[in-house]
């Protein structure tokens, strides 16, 4: 899939970060091309979720470089990293539990309604078109992610798949260009897992954006993958698309042993 | 859709049950069926709900313990105490007008306190934010305690050390030290606290039920969570603070102006845990409880006072009562259910008829 000529919509160099003594990721180096959906995979403390971390600017890497659509990350901090386009779900869910399902939508596309604290105390007509544009929004969200029946609910109630696909409708909700999915398909049932895949491509095609997603179910990975990259120890194990990496010896050896 | 009904819902119960207090206990209180001992708390009621409804923006939707409230309401009301002395100096006399602009003085004064604490306090979180808030609270008063201010045709005079202001003769004390506040021309009444009370709800409903009022709620449930979505945490718990130091302004503001006198100590700790029980007992977040547990814990000692010594014991006996209520699940869901059934028999009253 990744053609030379194509301009990656992120670019990873030489990344790495160390926690006191401990290097947790080394030398990573990535590339995500647009409207691609890209597997992160490596076993059990590979650093997967540490690679999230520096790419949301949660945590700020000790070395090498993150460019997203050329422009270096390296001053941003997590809520500038939302606005220059990243969103990402949680590996254990971050919901807004006390608020509605419609409600945790809306507070995603935060940076999108731009109307004052006067317009809302006023009432303004401003604030008005711009909720009525957000609340119309909200709801095509909620119907793209099968929770319209949910809306008013609050998101805490919400049973366990449902909650994961609330988490992935509010991070669509920030408009990104890359969405980081962190397990998506964890604790779900074979059914719903089914689904879920059906659901990450759709958002693809719909919203143009490249997904990048840490996963354990190999099925899925290989199954909804263009392009998949292996982890282990914090280092690049292999690279390339799922019959590639399928085949690789090295990447057998990882996960199963010698 | 739905959702956008709860909420009108939500804030139109609010509104019509303070238009309807408003409206009973006027009507009550000139047919002189309150009697004195109750007309006379009208205002103080509608100053607690003021600030108690501005913590609650705090405590209940940013989810941060202010334990300061009582000082935010200390500066609007010596605000007030001051600003009224200089108009009157100046022959501005008007009951209504002084009135408007005390209060608008002492929302800005403790609006601005509140910023400007907000800048190294916001830093911190839970606890320390508690503490910190407490502090603030205390250095208020017992620094208005020391404080000598009066007003002459030279302007103003100030001190910490009495008798050392230097008036002219034509010149009037307006903060005396410990004594506090003297010599107020007051200017509050029910009308005023009333429509403080509705300015107060609308202002917070409407900030709740918008983008930053989203915003601060998502930041309370899941912090990490809402700065990758994009929303600068410190700003949105920065807006909650202001919001509600302002309304402690507010409403120190219309009470300084309903007492001739009175004194910073007023403003003490008690004060502000005595406003985070009318919080905690309405319903963190929620409005209109707090606005009738407000109501009710002022009035509630008054009525009490024939149990003489053992007024305070049955009070608290009370409170623990309504905190067992208003937290037990089962009961709460018994009330949910007795109000869903009473709507139901409202719209289907055929059903239950042929039943």
């Amino acid at each position: 899939m990744a053609e030379e000529n194509r301009q990656p919509i992120l670019e990873v160099q030489d990344l790495g970060i160390d926690f006191g003594g401990l290097t947790a990721v080394n030398n990573l180096n990535m590339k995500i091309y647009p409207e691609q959906i890209d597997g992160l995979i490596g076993p059990n403390g590979a650093g997967k979720t540490t690679v999230f971390n520096m790419l949301t600017k949660v945590y700020q890497p000790t070395r090498g470089k993150i460019f997203l659509e050329g422009k270096d990350m390296e001053k941003l901090n997590p809520v500038e990293a939302s606005h220059a386009g990243i969103a990402r779900t949680f590996q254990n869910i971050r919901l807004f539990y006390n608020m509605s399902v419609i409600d945790n939508v809306k507070t995603g596309m935060h940076n999108h309604i731009r109307y004052s604290n006067f317009d809302a105390i006023f009432r303004t007509g401003r604030f008005r078109r711009e909720e009525k544009e957000a609340q119309k929004e909200a709801e095509e969200l909620l119907e793209i992610f099968h929770l319209s029946q949910y809306a008013s609910l609050t998101a805490g109630n919400l049973p366990y798949g449902q909650q994961r696909r609330l988490e992935i409708a509010r991070a669509m909700a920030t408009r990104p260009k890359l969405l980081l999915l962190d397990e998506p398909a964890a604790g779900m049932n074979p059914q719903e897992t089914e689904e879920l895949m059906a659901m990450i491509r759709e958002v693809r095609d719909h919203f143009k954006i490249a997904i990048l997603l840490i996963e354990h179910d190999m099925q899925l990975v290989m199954r909804i993958c263009e392009h998949i990259t292996v982890l282990n120890y914090g280092m690049l194990l292999a690279e390339g698309t799922p019959q590639e990496i399928q085949n690789n010896p090295e990447v057998i050896k990882a996960y199963i042993g010698d | 859709m739905k959702r956008k009904l709860n909420v009108n819902r939500n804030s139109a119960v609010s509104y019509s049950i303070v238009i309807a207090l408003y409206i009973a206990l006027s009507i009550m209180s000139a047919s002189g069926l309150l009697g004195r001992k109750y007309s006379s708390l009208l205002v103080p009621v509608c100053c607690y709900i003021v600030a108690a409804i501005g913590l609650n923006m705090n405590v209940g939707i940013s989810g941060e313990l202010n334990l300061g409230q009582a000082g935010f309401m200390s500066l609007g009301a010596f605000t007030a105490v001051i600003v009224a002395g200089a108009l009157n100096f100046h022959g501005i006399t008007a009951p209504a007008l002084v009135l408007l602009i005390c209060i608008i003085c002492g929302t800005l004064v403790a609006g601005f306190l509140g910023w400007l604490m907000s800048i190294p306090v916001l830093k911190l979180e839970g606890d320390y934010l508690a503490i910190v808030t407490l502090a603030f609270g205390q250095i208020i008063v017992n620094i208005i305690n020391n404080v000598y201010l009066g007003i002459d045709e030279n302007g103003l005079h100030f001190s910490f050390v009495n008798n050392t202001l230097q008036m002219q003769p034509d010149g009037s004390v307006l903060i005396s030290g410990p004594m506090g506040a003297t010599g107020v021309k007051t200017a509050s009444n029910f009308t005023a606290g009333f429509l403080l009370v509705l300015i107060s709800l609308i202002v917070v409903y409407h900030i709740m039920y918008s983008r930053n009022g989203r915003a601060i709620m998502a930041c309370r449930d899941n912090r990490i969570a809402a700065s990758t979505v994009g929303i600068n945490a410190v700003a949105e718990k920065t807006l909650a603070f202001v919001v509600s130091a302002a309304l402690g302004g507010a409403a120190g503001a219309l009470y300084g102006m309903n007492y001739s006198s009175f004194a910073a100590t007023k403003f003490d700790f008690n004060l502000s845990i005595l406003i985070l029980v009318y919080v905690v007992l309405g319903g963190l977040g929620n409005m209109t409880g707090t606005i009738i547990a407000t109501t009710l814990l002022v009035v509630l000692p008054e009525m009490l006072r024939f149990l003489s010594i053992y007024r305070m014991l049955i009070y608290a006996v009370v409170l623990i009562v309504i905190m067992i209520v208003t937290n037990n699940q089962a009961i709460r869901m018994k009330l949910k259910a007795l109000r869903k059934g009473k709507a139901g028999n409202g719209s289907g009253k055929g059903a239950s008829v042929n039943g």
